[in-house]
């Protein structure tokens, strides 16, 4: 990997950034209606107070000036106040963004896994009727909307069986004796959403695994192998697969916007208390500069992970420097 | 004139055997069957069955199937049922709107930027790519809150932020098609740069096209039913997903009523794999990249 393949990435990442700030910004000044509507809630706020929430906000000014203005906030990292709980953005956030990566990082090994399973079963089986089942259930996976899974699963298991719990991160109340004892609390509680959305986002890793792989197999070397009288499986498993596993990092970084969809669905239906289950809660509150943090925090993340596959990518296939 | 009657009859060759391969691909026929069977229901299933959201019915509260109430009903006494087939036109129609804004969309920053190339092109996929990496779902759901939910808003929104596939996909396919010695032609005898791209190059592109709007209407119709079950769809149009998020706030779902969450989560797979099936086999069919496996 040289330094020029370096940089074009990095730049790539910054003008994404700036275009998200950019949306970001206008999203909430051009478009109509009164952003104070909702601290306004009984009775119109009077001239004055009116005056001094558009200063405290950064709502005064030409646009050039409250662009400048909010630009110089965010290299600050002030996010500015929450409406609903008056305490400033950033805070409410990093409160929020553990249990989000808590979630997201197992559900997204448990759909990896499951994904490349499938797909690969899928390709090495081509025509056959183990890829007719394998490909089925990946489409019909990719049909379901998240949250419906969410509902679904936990109507099952903990409504019908009532085996794991309906939702939240621990036993609301409790307090626990020993950090292990609250470890084991919040496993049990972790279960069910890591299974519904891993499950959720499995069905796309799968399409591209399987697809990934038959463009491979096809491919002089592995005729070759076959060639030399070696196993199918052995083919498929120990020369085609680290090769078709290079298209599926920058998958999974490119559908890390998807993940972000099946997390706001699943943190929703499970209450389960991340940033997702925050922009659903800062949207019915109407509380928007926690929904513009929030925005903000979710792409600089999707940014970044971006900007780490392309460098892993770079890193894992050699060829990419003489592109 | 004679070019004009050839071009038909081109088209119709093509479509023909188009046809022939498709009757071939499972898949494909038992995605279109599927559409169909959702198309039925929606413009002739109001015809048998009537029903009106706006009227309080006399069923009971979240009350099991009975014979009234083939699906039961749902927190305000309402046939299930009724709302499915009402639903029906309500998802097919917020999905094939926002997707024809998609398409739309995409295809002509395709091809503009595949065809002028250079500092232009690069820019344009600079944001292009940009708007590719933004996570869709909020981006929606705080600009169907900003706007306010109306139906025509929803279309808009999803139209809108859902174009970047379609973009990627014109441009590459254009910037294949440029190179094409007929091209060169048209520029010679001195075509101007709008009428190269689209009578020239669109015709060229629109297979691709054609396979790819049917997977966006999939990926549209479903991020509709998510905008619906989170609660920024009208609530004064019963689409599937306000039926799922009736059943999710009114808590149907602890107590287990399964009637008021199943099939409407059926219908939104259903509907949303018979388009991937039939996206995925056009796919098959009309690109060639694909074709030699």
């Amino acid at each position: 990997m040289n330094l020029s393949y370096l940089s074009k990435k990095l730049s790539h990442s910054i003008i994404t950034l700036f275009i998200v700030i950019t949306i970001n910004f206008f999203l909430f000044r051009v478009i109509p209606g009164d952003p104070f509507a909702m601290i306004a809630k009984a009775g119109t706020l009077s001239a004055e107070y009116k005056e001094e929430l558009s200063t405290l906000y950064g709502f005064n000014g030409s646009l050039p000036i409250q662009y400048v203005k909010y630009l110089r906030q965010l290299f600050t990292f002030d996010f500015g106040l929450s409406f609903k709980y008056r305490k400033p953005v950033l805070e409410i956030l990093g409160n929020r963004l553990m249990a989000t990566l808590l979630l997201a990082f197992f559900a997204q090994l448990f759909a990896i896994i499951l994904g490349t399973v499938i797909g690969t079963l899928s390709a090495a089986f081509r025509g056959k009727k183990i890829d007719v089942a394998a490909l089925g259930f990946a489409l019909f996976i990719y049909a379901i909307p998240a949250f419906w899974l969410g509902i679904v699963l936990l109507s099952f298991f903990s409504v019908k069986l009532g085996i794991l719990p309906l939702n939240g991160m621990v036993v609301a109340g409790l307090s626990h004796p020993t950090t292990w004892a609250y470890i084991k609390d919040v496993v049990h509680h972790l279960v069910l959403p890591v299974f519904s959305m891993g499950l959720a986002i499995c069905g796309g890793y799968a399409i591209i695994m399987r697809g990934s792989l038959l463009d491979v197999l096809t491919e002089d070397y592995i005729t070759t192998a076959r060639a030399k009288g070696l196993k199918r499986k052995d083919i498929v498993i120990k020369h085609a697969l680290p090769n078709a596993m290079l298209p599926m990092v920058t998958i999974i970084a490119i559908n890390l916007g998807f993940m972000v969809s099946g997390a706001i669905q699943t943190e929703t239906v499970f209450s389960w208390p991340g940033i997702g289950r925050l922009v659903y809660e800062a949207l019915m509150a109407r509380d928007y500069p926690v929904l513009q943090g929030a925005f903000l925090i979710i792409s600089l993340t999707v940014i970044i992970a971006n900007f780490i596959a392309d460098i892993f990518y770079g890193y894992l296939d050699p060829r990419i420097k003489y592109e | 004139m004679s070019s004009n009657i050839n071009r038909k009859k081109v088209m119709k060759k093509g479509i023909i055997r188009f046809i022939d391969i498709f009757k071939e691909n499972k898949m494909g026929v038992l995605g279109f069957y599927i559409i169909v069977f959702f198309l039925l229901v929606a413009f002739v299933g109001p015809l048998i069955y009537s029903y009106n959201p706006q009227e309080f019915a006399k069923g009971g509260l979240i009350a099991p199937p009975t014979k009234g109430f083939p699906l039961g009903t749902d927190d305000m006494g309402r046939s299930i049922l009724g709302a499915l087939i009402y639903g029906a036109k309500v998802s097919l129609m917020i999905g094939i709107f926002a997707t024809l804004i998609s398409v739309f969309i995409g295809t002509f920053i395709g091809i503009v930027s595949g065809f002028a190339g250079g500092k232009f092109d690069s820019v344009l996929m600079r944001i292009t790519d940009g708007f590719m990496v933004l996570p869709k779902l909020p981006l929606i759901m705080i600009l169907a809150a900003l706007l306010g939910s109306s139906t025509r808003n929803i279309i808009i929104v999803l139209g809108l932020t859902g174009w970047t596939g379609t973009t990627r996909l014109v441009r590459s396919q254009t910037l294949s098609v440029k190179q094409r010695p007929f091209i060169e032609r048209a520029v010679s005898v001195g075509a101007g740069k709008g009428y190269i791209m689209f009578r020239h190059i669109l015709p060229n592109v629109f297979p691709l096209v054609f396979s790819n709007t049917i997977l966006v209407a999939a990926g549209a119709i479903l991020t509709e039913t998510t905008l619906s079950f989170l609660g920024l769809g009208n609530p004064l149009v019963p689409s599937w997903g306000q039926i799922l998020r009736g059943a999710f706030t009114s808590g149907a779902v602890s107590i287990g009523a399964w009637w008021y969450f199943v099939p409407a989560g059926l219908c939104v797979i259903l509907l949303v794999l018979g388009f991937t099936l039939l996206g995925y086999s056009f796919d098959e069919i009309l690109n060639p990249k694909l074709r030699r496996y």
